[in-house]
Protein backbone atom coordinates (compact mmCIF):
# COMPACT_ATOMS: atom_id res chain seq x y z
CA UNK A 1 0.00 0.00 0.00
CA UNK A 2 1.34 3.40 -0.94
CA UNK A 3 1.58 6.15 1.62
CA UNK A 4 -1.72 8.05 1.73
CA UNK A 5 -1.48 11.54 0.29
CA UNK A 6 -4.71 12.59 1.99
CA UNK A 7 -5.65 12.07 5.61
CA UNK A 8 -8.71 12.61 7.72
CA UNK A 9 -8.20 14.08 11.20
CA UNK A 10 -10.12 12.49 14.06
CA UNK A 11 -9.80 13.52 17.71
CA UNK A 12 -10.29 10.85 20.36
CA UNK A 13 -12.63 12.84 22.65
CA UNK A 14 -12.02 10.50 25.60
CA UNK A 15 -8.26 11.03 25.49
CA UNK A 16 -8.42 14.75 24.69
CA UNK A 17 -7.75 17.08 27.63
CA UNK A 18 -7.99 20.39 25.77
CA UNK A 19 -4.27 21.20 25.61
CA UNK A 20 -5.06 22.99 22.35
CA UNK A 21 -1.74 22.39 20.58
CA UNK A 22 -3.57 20.94 17.56
CA UNK A 23 -5.45 24.20 16.98
CA UNK A 24 -2.22 26.15 17.33
CA UNK A 25 -0.35 23.96 14.86
CA UNK A 26 -3.16 23.43 12.37
CA UNK A 27 -5.51 26.42 12.55
CA UNK A 28 -6.53 25.69 8.95
CA UNK A 29 -8.51 22.70 10.19
CA UNK A 30 -8.84 22.91 13.96
CA UNK A 31 -10.56 25.57 16.07
CA UNK A 32 -11.31 25.45 19.78
CA UNK A 33 -14.73 25.62 21.42
CA UNK A 34 -15.38 27.92 24.38
CA UNK A 35 -13.97 25.28 26.76
CA UNK A 36 -10.82 24.75 24.74
CA UNK A 37 -11.76 21.45 23.11
CA UNK A 38 -10.93 21.06 19.43
CA UNK A 39 -13.52 21.28 16.68
CA UNK A 40 -12.12 19.56 13.62
CA UNK A 41 -13.06 20.03 10.01
CA UNK A 42 -13.60 16.38 9.09
CA UNK A 43 -13.02 16.70 5.36
CA UNK A 44 -9.80 15.06 4.14
CA UNK A 45 -6.61 17.07 4.40
CA UNK A 46 -4.77 17.44 1.11
CA UNK A 47 -1.02 16.92 0.52
CA UNK A 48 -0.22 20.56 1.28
CA UNK A 49 -1.33 20.14 4.91
CA UNK A 50 -0.38 16.52 5.62
CA UNK A 51 2.95 17.46 7.16
CA UNK A 52 1.40 20.04 9.48
CA UNK A 53 -1.33 17.57 10.43
CA UNK A 54 1.32 14.96 11.23
CA UNK A 55 3.13 17.50 13.41
CA UNK A 56 -0.12 18.40 15.21
CA UNK A 57 -0.80 14.73 15.91
CA UNK A 58 2.72 14.20 17.23
CA UNK A 59 2.52 17.27 19.45
CA UNK A 60 -0.60 16.14 21.32
CA UNK A 61 0.42 15.25 24.90
CA UNK A 62 -2.62 12.96 25.14
CA UNK A 63 -2.02 11.28 21.75
CA UNK A 64 -5.65 12.17 20.98
CA UNK A 65 -5.16 13.34 17.39
CA UNK A 66 -5.54 10.47 14.92
CA UNK A 67 -4.75 10.67 11.22
CA UNK A 68 -6.67 8.18 9.13
CA UNK A 69 -5.42 7.55 5.61
CA UNK A 70 -7.90 8.29 2.85
CA UNK A 71 -7.51 5.95 -0.14
CA UNK A 72 -7.20 7.44 -3.59
CA UNK B 1 -51.01 -2.94 -1.11
CA UNK B 2 -53.23 -2.35 1.90
CA UNK B 3 -52.46 0.66 4.02
CA UNK B 4 -50.98 -0.18 7.40
CA UNK B 5 -53.41 -0.52 10.27
CA UNK B 6 -53.36 -1.41 13.93
CA UNK B 7 -55.65 -4.38 13.48
CA UNK B 8 -53.10 -6.99 12.48
CA UNK B 9 -52.06 -9.80 14.80
CA UNK B 10 -49.35 -8.84 17.28
CA UNK B 11 -46.54 -11.11 16.19
CA UNK B 12 -44.18 -10.53 19.08
CA UNK B 13 -46.49 -9.99 21.99
CA UNK B 14 -49.47 -12.06 20.79
CA UNK B 15 -52.60 -11.75 22.84
CA UNK B 16 -52.07 -10.83 26.46
CA UNK B 17 -54.94 -13.21 27.24
CA UNK B 18 -52.84 -16.17 26.09
CA UNK B 19 -49.45 -15.68 27.68
CA UNK B 20 -46.52 -17.42 26.07
CA UNK B 21 -43.96 -16.64 28.73
CA UNK B 22 -43.36 -20.30 29.54
CA UNK B 23 -41.83 -22.76 27.12
CA UNK B 24 -45.02 -24.78 26.60
CA UNK B 25 -47.03 -21.65 25.77
CA UNK B 26 -44.25 -20.40 23.50
CA UNK B 27 -44.10 -23.67 21.55
CA UNK B 28 -47.89 -23.80 21.31
CA UNK B 29 -47.99 -20.34 19.79
CA UNK B 30 -44.91 -20.32 17.58
CA UNK B 31 -44.04 -23.99 17.04
CA UNK B 32 -40.60 -25.52 17.50
CA UNK B 33 -37.59 -23.97 15.80
CA UNK B 34 -35.01 -26.31 14.35
CA UNK B 35 -31.53 -24.80 14.57
CA UNK B 36 -28.89 -27.11 13.07
CA UNK B 37 -25.70 -27.58 15.13
CA UNK B 38 -22.18 -28.47 14.19
CA UNK B 39 -21.53 -27.61 10.56
CA UNK B 40 -24.11 -25.01 9.71
CA UNK B 41 -22.53 -23.72 6.47
CA UNK B 42 -25.51 -23.87 4.11
CA UNK B 43 -28.10 -23.24 6.82
CA UNK B 44 -26.11 -20.29 8.14
CA UNK B 45 -26.05 -18.74 4.67
CA UNK B 46 -29.75 -19.31 4.13
CA UNK B 47 -30.79 -17.73 7.43
CA UNK B 48 -28.48 -14.78 6.77
CA UNK B 49 -30.11 -14.35 3.37
CA UNK B 50 -33.58 -14.61 4.89
CA UNK B 51 -32.82 -11.86 7.43
CA UNK B 52 -31.34 -9.76 4.65
CA UNK B 53 -34.32 -10.36 2.34
CA UNK B 54 -36.70 -9.52 5.18
CA UNK B 55 -34.99 -6.12 5.41
CA UNK B 56 -34.70 -6.33 9.19
CA UNK B 57 -33.09 -3.34 10.84
CA UNK B 58 -31.92 -3.12 14.45
CA UNK B 59 -34.53 -2.00 16.96
CA UNK B 60 -32.15 -0.58 19.55
CA UNK B 61 -31.90 2.90 18.08
CA UNK B 62 -29.20 2.55 15.43
CA UNK B 63 -31.42 1.04 12.75
CA UNK B 64 -28.48 -0.79 11.21
CA UNK B 65 -29.28 -3.67 8.80
CA UNK B 66 -29.11 -6.71 11.09
CA UNK B 67 -27.66 -9.19 8.58
CA UNK B 68 -24.70 -6.91 7.87
CA UNK B 69 -23.65 -7.10 11.53
CA UNK B 70 -23.40 -10.89 11.22
CA UNK B 71 -20.90 -10.60 8.38
CA UNK B 72 -18.37 -8.65 10.46
CA UNK B 73 -18.10 -11.34 13.16
CA UNK B 74 -18.56 -14.39 10.93
CA UNK B 75 -15.20 -13.87 9.27
CA UNK B 76 -13.30 -13.58 12.55
CA UNK B 77 -10.82 -16.29 13.56
CA UNK B 78 -12.07 -16.69 17.14
CA UNK B 79 -15.51 -17.97 18.10
CA UNK B 80 -17.85 -15.05 18.57
CA UNK B 81 -20.11 -14.21 21.46
CA UNK B 82 -23.73 -13.13 21.03
CA UNK B 83 -24.91 -10.38 23.38
CA UNK B 84 -28.62 -9.72 23.86
CA UNK B 85 -28.89 -6.03 24.71
CA UNK B 86 -31.90 -5.63 27.00
CA UNK B 87 -30.41 -2.75 29.00
CA UNK B 88 -33.11 -0.32 27.89
CA UNK B 89 -31.51 2.69 29.56
CA UNK B 90 -33.96 5.03 27.85
CA UNK B 91 -36.33 6.01 30.68
CA UNK B 92 -39.38 6.35 28.40
CA UNK B 93 -38.95 2.90 26.86
CA UNK B 94 -40.42 -0.32 28.23
CA UNK B 95 -40.58 -2.50 25.11
CA UNK B 96 -37.62 -4.77 25.80
CA UNK B 97 -38.72 -5.38 29.40
CA UNK B 98 -42.26 -6.17 28.30
CA UNK B 99 -40.97 -8.47 25.58
CA UNK B 100 -38.65 -10.38 27.91
CA UNK B 101 -41.34 -10.82 30.53
CA UNK B 102 -44.09 -11.83 28.06
CA UNK B 103 -42.07 -13.73 25.44
CA UNK B 104 -38.54 -14.49 26.68
CA UNK B 105 -38.25 -17.62 24.55
CA UNK B 106 -38.79 -15.67 21.34
CA UNK B 107 -35.79 -13.49 22.20
CA UNK B 108 -33.71 -16.52 23.20
CA UNK B 109 -34.69 -18.33 19.97
CA UNK B 110 -33.46 -15.32 18.01
CA UNK B 111 -30.19 -15.26 19.94
CA UNK B 112 -29.83 -18.98 19.25
CA UNK B 113 -30.36 -18.43 15.51
CA UNK B 114 -27.85 -15.57 15.43
CA UNK B 115 -25.34 -17.65 17.41
CA UNK B 116 -25.69 -20.61 15.04
CA UNK B 117 -25.43 -18.33 12.01
CA UNK B 118 -22.13 -16.80 13.14
CA UNK B 119 -20.74 -19.88 14.90
CA UNK B 120 -20.94 -18.37 18.39
CA UNK B 121 -20.39 -20.64 21.37
CA UNK B 122 -22.02 -18.48 24.03
CA UNK B 123 -25.00 -16.15 24.51
CA UNK B 124 -25.04 -13.42 27.16
CA UNK B 125 -28.29 -11.64 28.00
CA UNK B 126 -27.65 -8.20 29.54
CA UNK B 127 -30.35 -6.82 31.83
CA UNK B 128 -29.76 -3.66 33.89
CA UNK B 129 -29.06 -4.29 37.58
CA UNK B 130 -32.12 -2.25 38.60
CA UNK B 131 -34.52 -4.61 36.76
CA UNK B 132 -34.49 -7.78 38.88
CA UNK B 133 -37.88 -9.04 37.64
CA UNK B 134 -36.71 -8.99 34.02
CA UNK B 135 -33.52 -10.87 34.87
CA UNK B 136 -35.57 -13.46 36.75
CA UNK B 137 -37.91 -13.92 33.78
CA UNK B 138 -34.90 -14.64 31.55
CA UNK B 139 -33.27 -16.96 34.09
CA UNK B 140 -36.49 -18.95 34.45
CA UNK B 141 -36.74 -19.26 30.65
CA UNK B 142 -33.10 -20.36 30.39
CA UNK B 143 -33.58 -23.09 32.99
CA UNK B 144 -36.79 -24.26 31.27
CA UNK B 145 -34.84 -24.71 28.04
CA UNK B 146 -32.11 -26.61 29.86
CA UNK B 147 -34.62 -28.91 31.58
CA UNK B 148 -36.40 -29.54 28.27
CA UNK B 149 -33.07 -30.69 26.84
CA UNK B 150 -32.95 -27.99 24.17
CA UNK B 151 -29.58 -27.86 22.46
CA UNK B 152 -27.70 -24.65 21.80
CA UNK B 153 -24.90 -22.56 23.24
CA UNK B 154 -24.66 -21.77 26.92
CA UNK B 155 -26.86 -18.81 27.91
CA UNK B 156 -25.99 -16.62 30.88
CA UNK B 157 -27.58 -13.48 32.30
CA UNK B 158 -25.37 -10.51 33.20
CA UNK B 159 -26.40 -7.45 35.21
CA UNK B 160 -24.50 -4.31 34.17
CA UNK B 161 -25.29 -1.03 35.96
CA UNK B 162 -28.56 0.52 34.81
CA UNK B 163 -27.72 3.98 33.50
CA UNK B 164 -28.60 5.89 30.36
CA UNK B 165 -25.36 5.21 28.49
CA UNK B 166 -24.47 1.74 29.80
CA UNK B 167 -26.57 0.07 27.09
CA UNK B 168 -24.57 1.80 24.36
CA UNK B 169 -22.92 -1.02 22.46
CA UNK B 170 -19.27 -0.24 23.23
CA UNK B 171 -20.04 0.55 26.90
CA UNK B 172 -21.93 -2.71 27.27
CA UNK B 173 -19.19 -4.79 25.71
CA UNK B 174 -16.62 -2.82 27.75
CA UNK B 175 -18.43 -3.84 30.91
CA UNK B 176 -18.52 -7.51 29.87
CA UNK B 177 -14.84 -7.40 28.94
CA UNK B 178 -13.38 -5.44 31.84
CA UNK B 179 -16.23 -4.26 34.10
CA UNK B 180 -16.01 -0.72 32.77
CA UNK B 181 -19.37 0.47 31.42
CA UNK B 182 -18.12 3.46 29.43
CA UNK B 183 -18.50 4.21 25.72
CA UNK B 184 -15.29 3.69 23.77
CA UNK B 185 -13.86 5.87 21.00
CA UNK B 186 -13.91 3.73 17.85
CA UNK B 187 -12.33 5.35 14.82
CA UNK B 188 -13.10 2.24 12.77
CA UNK B 189 -16.59 0.89 13.46
CA UNK B 190 -16.24 -1.96 11.00
CA UNK B 191 -13.94 -3.70 13.47
CA UNK B 192 -16.03 -5.80 15.86
CA UNK B 193 -16.05 -5.12 19.60
CA UNK B 194 -14.40 -7.89 21.61
CA UNK B 195 -14.79 -9.66 24.93
CA UNK B 196 -11.60 -11.48 25.88
CA UNK B 197 -10.46 -11.03 22.25
CA UNK B 198 -13.59 -12.80 21.00
CA UNK B 199 -15.59 -10.80 18.44
CA UNK B 200 -18.96 -9.81 19.85
CA UNK B 201 -22.28 -9.54 18.08
CA UNK B 202 -24.63 -7.22 19.97
CA UNK B 203 -28.33 -7.13 19.13
CA UNK B 204 -31.23 -5.41 20.81
CA UNK B 205 -33.71 -7.88 22.38
CA UNK B 206 -36.57 -6.95 20.02
CA UNK B 207 -34.33 -7.36 16.98
CA UNK B 208 -33.61 -10.95 18.01
CA UNK B 209 -37.30 -11.72 18.57
CA UNK B 210 -37.86 -10.58 14.97
CA UNK B 211 -35.00 -12.86 13.85
CA UNK B 212 -36.77 -15.78 15.55
CA UNK B 213 -39.93 -15.05 13.55
CA UNK B 214 -38.05 -14.64 10.25
CA UNK B 215 -36.22 -17.95 10.85
CA UNK B 216 -39.59 -19.66 11.34
CA UNK B 217 -41.75 -18.02 8.70
CA UNK B 218 -39.39 -16.54 6.12
CA UNK B 219 -38.92 -13.06 4.63
CA UNK B 220 -42.11 -13.03 2.52
CA UNK B 221 -44.21 -13.59 5.62
CA UNK B 222 -42.25 -10.90 7.47
CA UNK B 223 -42.93 -8.40 4.71
CA UNK B 224 -46.68 -8.95 4.86
CA UNK B 225 -46.71 -6.25 7.52
CA UNK B 226 -45.15 -2.83 7.21
CA UNK B 227 -44.07 -0.97 4.08
CA UNK B 228 -41.59 -2.03 1.37
CA UNK B 229 -39.00 0.36 2.86
CA UNK B 230 -39.80 -0.51 6.48
CA UNK B 231 -41.04 -4.09 6.58
CA UNK B 232 -42.54 -5.83 9.57
CA UNK B 233 -44.00 -4.83 12.89
CA UNK B 234 -42.33 -3.06 15.78
CA UNK B 235 -42.81 -2.30 19.44
CA UNK B 236 -43.64 1.24 20.51
CA UNK B 237 -43.74 2.58 24.05
CA UNK B 238 -46.34 5.33 24.37
CA UNK B 239 -46.30 7.63 27.40
CA UNK B 240 -47.12 11.22 28.34
CA UNK B 241 -50.59 12.69 27.93
CA UNK B 242 -52.36 9.39 27.17
CA UNK B 243 -54.85 7.43 29.26
CA UNK B 244 -53.24 4.02 28.73
CA UNK B 245 -49.47 4.37 28.57
CA UNK B 246 -47.71 1.18 27.62
CA UNK B 247 -46.15 -0.92 24.90
CA UNK B 248 -47.96 -1.53 21.63
CA UNK B 249 -46.97 -3.63 18.67
CA UNK B 250 -47.62 -1.76 15.44
CA UNK B 251 -47.11 -2.31 11.76
CA UNK B 252 -44.60 0.12 10.24
CA UNK B 253 -46.34 2.82 8.22
CA UNK B 254 -49.36 3.30 10.47
CA UNK B 255 -50.03 7.02 11.12
CA UNK B 256 -48.52 8.26 14.39
CA UNK B 257 -51.92 9.61 15.42
CA UNK B 258 -53.47 6.12 15.21
CA UNK B 259 -50.88 4.78 17.66
CA UNK B 260 -51.58 7.68 20.02
CA UNK B 261 -55.34 7.09 19.77
CA UNK B 262 -54.83 3.43 20.61
CA UNK B 263 -53.04 4.55 23.79
CA UNK B 264 -55.93 6.92 24.55
CA UNK B 265 -54.96 10.51 23.79
CA UNK B 266 -56.80 12.55 26.40
CA UNK B 267 -56.15 16.13 25.28
CA UNK B 268 -55.21 18.13 22.18
CA UNK B 269 -51.49 17.64 21.62
CA UNK B 270 -48.98 20.37 20.83
CA UNK B 271 -46.21 17.90 19.97
CA UNK B 272 -44.97 14.34 20.40
CA UNK B 273 -41.46 13.40 21.42
CA UNK B 274 -40.32 10.65 19.06
CA UNK B 275 -37.48 8.17 19.57
CA UNK B 276 -36.63 8.72 23.21
CA UNK B 277 -35.34 11.45 25.51
CA UNK B 278 -32.48 11.98 23.10
CA UNK B 279 -35.01 12.08 20.25
CA UNK B 280 -36.85 14.96 18.63
CA UNK B 281 -40.21 16.72 18.89
CA UNK B 282 -42.73 16.12 16.13
CA UNK B 283 -45.05 19.09 15.67
CA UNK B 284 -48.66 18.38 16.64
CA UNK B 285 -49.65 19.46 13.11
CA UNK B 286 -47.74 16.48 11.64
CA UNK B 287 -49.31 13.61 13.57
CA UNK B 288 -50.60 11.94 10.42
CA UNK B 289 -46.98 11.13 9.47
CA UNK B 290 -46.59 7.37 8.86
CA UNK B 291 -44.65 5.66 11.64
CA UNK B 292 -41.64 4.50 9.60
CA UNK B 293 -38.04 5.74 9.34
CA UNK B 294 -38.34 7.50 5.96
CA UNK B 295 -41.49 9.57 6.56
CA UNK B 296 -40.40 10.36 10.13
CA UNK B 297 -36.99 11.55 8.90
CA UNK B 298 -38.77 13.80 6.39
CA UNK B 299 -40.68 15.28 9.34
CA UNK B 300 -37.40 15.86 11.19
CA UNK B 301 -37.55 13.02 13.71
CA UNK B 302 -35.97 9.60 14.13
CA UNK B 303 -37.51 6.27 15.14
CA UNK B 304 -34.87 5.86 17.87
CA UNK B 305 -35.86 3.12 20.32
CA UNK B 306 -39.57 3.34 19.46
CA UNK B 307 -40.81 5.86 21.99
CA UNK B 308 -43.70 8.32 21.66
CA UNK B 309 -44.27 10.85 24.45
CA UNK B 310 -47.46 12.86 23.98
CA UNK B 311 -47.38 16.49 25.08
CA UNK B 312 -50.75 18.14 25.75
CA UNK B 313 -51.07 21.69 24.48
CA UNK B 314 -51.54 22.98 28.04
CA UNK B 315 -47.96 21.82 28.81
CA UNK B 316 -44.91 23.95 28.10
CA UNK B 317 -42.58 22.33 25.58
CA UNK B 318 -39.70 24.57 26.64
CA UNK B 319 -40.02 23.62 30.32
CA UNK B 320 -40.27 19.91 29.44
CA UNK B 321 -37.24 20.16 27.16
CA UNK B 322 -35.29 21.92 29.93
CA UNK B 323 -36.01 18.99 32.28
CA UNK B 324 -34.92 16.45 29.66
CA UNK B 325 -31.85 18.47 28.85
CA UNK B 326 -30.81 18.55 32.51
CA UNK B 327 -31.39 14.81 32.80
CA UNK B 328 -29.30 14.08 29.70
CA UNK B 329 -26.50 16.37 30.94
CA UNK B 330 -26.40 14.46 34.23
CA UNK B 331 -26.37 11.13 32.40
CA UNK B 332 -23.20 11.93 30.46
CA UNK B 333 -20.59 9.27 31.11
CA UNK B 334 -18.26 12.18 31.91
CA UNK B 335 -15.53 11.24 29.48
CA UNK B 336 -15.63 13.76 26.64
CA UNK B 337 -15.19 17.53 27.09
CA UNK B 338 -17.90 18.69 24.67
CA UNK B 339 -20.47 16.51 26.48
CA UNK B 340 -19.20 17.28 30.01
CA UNK B 341 -19.21 21.06 29.50
CA UNK B 342 -21.62 21.55 26.61
CA UNK B 343 -24.69 19.67 27.88
CA UNK B 344 -24.84 21.37 31.33
CA UNK B 345 -24.33 24.79 29.70
CA UNK B 346 -27.24 24.10 27.35
CA UNK B 347 -29.39 22.86 30.25
CA UNK B 348 -28.56 26.01 32.31
CA UNK B 349 -29.71 28.23 29.46
CA UNK B 350 -32.86 26.19 28.85
CA UNK B 351 -33.82 26.36 32.52
CA UNK B 352 -33.40 30.15 32.53
CA UNK B 353 -35.36 30.33 29.27
CA UNK B 354 -38.14 28.14 30.67
CA UNK B 355 -38.47 30.42 33.69
CA UNK B 356 -38.47 33.56 31.50
CA UNK B 357 -35.24 34.82 33.05
CA UNK B 358 -32.80 34.51 30.15
CA UNK B 359 -30.82 37.21 28.37
CA UNK B 360 -31.47 38.25 24.76
CA UNK B 361 -28.73 36.07 23.30
CA UNK B 362 -30.05 32.84 24.79
CA UNK B 363 -31.69 31.27 21.72
CA UNK B 364 -28.69 31.82 19.47
CA UNK B 365 -26.35 30.53 22.20
CA UNK B 366 -28.36 27.34 22.77
CA UNK B 367 -28.53 26.72 19.04
CA UNK B 368 -24.80 27.30 18.55
CA UNK B 369 -23.77 25.05 21.44
CA UNK B 370 -26.18 22.31 20.38
CA UNK B 371 -24.66 22.45 16.91
CA UNK B 372 -21.15 22.32 18.27
CA UNK B 373 -21.46 19.19 20.45
CA UNK B 374 -22.73 16.99 17.61
CA UNK B 375 -20.32 14.22 16.60
CA UNK B 376 -17.80 15.18 19.28
CA UNK B 377 -18.35 12.40 21.81
CA UNK B 378 -17.14 8.80 21.89
CA UNK B 379 -20.83 7.85 21.69
CA UNK B 380 -23.91 9.58 20.30
CA UNK B 381 -25.14 10.87 23.66
CA UNK B 382 -24.34 14.54 22.94
CA UNK B 383 -25.86 14.17 19.46
CA UNK B 384 -29.14 12.99 20.98
CA UNK B 385 -29.22 15.84 23.50
CA UNK B 386 -28.51 18.34 20.72
CA UNK B 387 -31.19 16.86 18.47
CA UNK B 388 -33.77 17.17 21.26
CA UNK B 389 -32.90 20.80 21.99
CA UNK B 390 -32.76 21.96 18.39
CA UNK B 391 -36.09 20.29 17.62
CA UNK B 392 -37.61 22.09 20.63
CA UNK B 393 -36.40 25.45 19.34
CA UNK B 394 -37.96 24.65 15.96
CA UNK B 395 -41.28 23.11 17.06
CA UNK B 396 -41.84 25.44 20.02
CA UNK B 397 -40.20 28.38 18.24
CA UNK B 398 -42.95 30.93 18.96
CA UNK B 399 -43.05 29.86 22.63
CA UNK B 400 -39.25 30.03 22.84
CA UNK B 401 -39.24 33.62 21.58
CA UNK B 402 -41.90 34.65 24.11
CA UNK B 403 -39.93 32.96 26.90
CA UNK B 404 -36.81 34.80 25.74
CA UNK B 405 -38.73 38.08 26.00
CA UNK B 406 -39.59 37.26 29.61
CA UNK B 407 -43.11 36.04 28.89
CA UNK B 408 -43.10 32.29 29.63
CA UNK B 409 -46.09 30.04 28.78
CA UNK B 410 -48.78 29.59 31.39
CA UNK B 411 -47.86 25.90 31.55
CA UNK B 412 -44.20 26.37 32.46
CA UNK B 413 -44.79 25.63 36.12
CA UNK B 414 -47.29 22.80 35.46
CA UNK B 415 -46.34 19.25 36.52
CA UNK B 416 -44.21 17.37 33.99
CA UNK B 417 -45.64 14.56 31.86
CA UNK B 418 -42.19 13.01 31.69
CA UNK B 419 -41.00 10.08 33.72
CA UNK B 420 -37.46 10.74 34.85
CA UNK B 421 -35.45 8.35 36.99
CA UNK B 422 -33.94 9.52 40.28
CA UNK B 423 -31.47 12.35 39.71
CA UNK B 424 -28.21 10.69 38.81
CA UNK B 425 -25.98 12.39 41.36
CA UNK B 426 -23.09 9.98 41.14
CA UNK B 427 -21.36 7.67 38.68
CA UNK B 428 -22.17 4.61 40.79
CA UNK B 429 -21.26 1.42 39.05
CA UNK B 430 -20.25 3.12 35.83
CA UNK B 431 -16.60 3.65 36.58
Amino acid sequence: MSRPVRVRIRVDPVACDAYGYCAELLPERVTLDEWGYPMVDGTPVGPELVELATRAAAACPRRAVHLLGVPG
Amino acid sequence: MNSPTLDLPARLLGSRAEPAADLAGHLARHGALDVPRGHPGAWSRSVLEAVEAAGLRGRGGGGFPSARKWDTVRRASRRPLVVVNAMEGEPASAKDRVLLVHAPHLVLDGADVAAAAVGASEIVVCVADDRPAVATAVEVAVSERRRAGMSGPRITVQRPPGRYVTGEESALVGWLDRKLALPVFRPDKSRPLTVGRRPTLVHNAETLAQVALIARHGPEWFRRQGTPEAPGSTLVTVTGAVRSPGVLEVEFGVPVVDILRRAGVDAPLSAVLVGGYGGAWLDGAHLSTPYAPGPLAAAGVDLGVGVLVALADRSCGIAETARLSRYLAAESAGQCGPCVFGLPAIADDLERLAAGRADVGVLARIDRRAGEVVGRGACRHPDGAARLVRSALAVFGADARRHAEGRPCAGHTAPSVLTLPRPPDDRRGVR
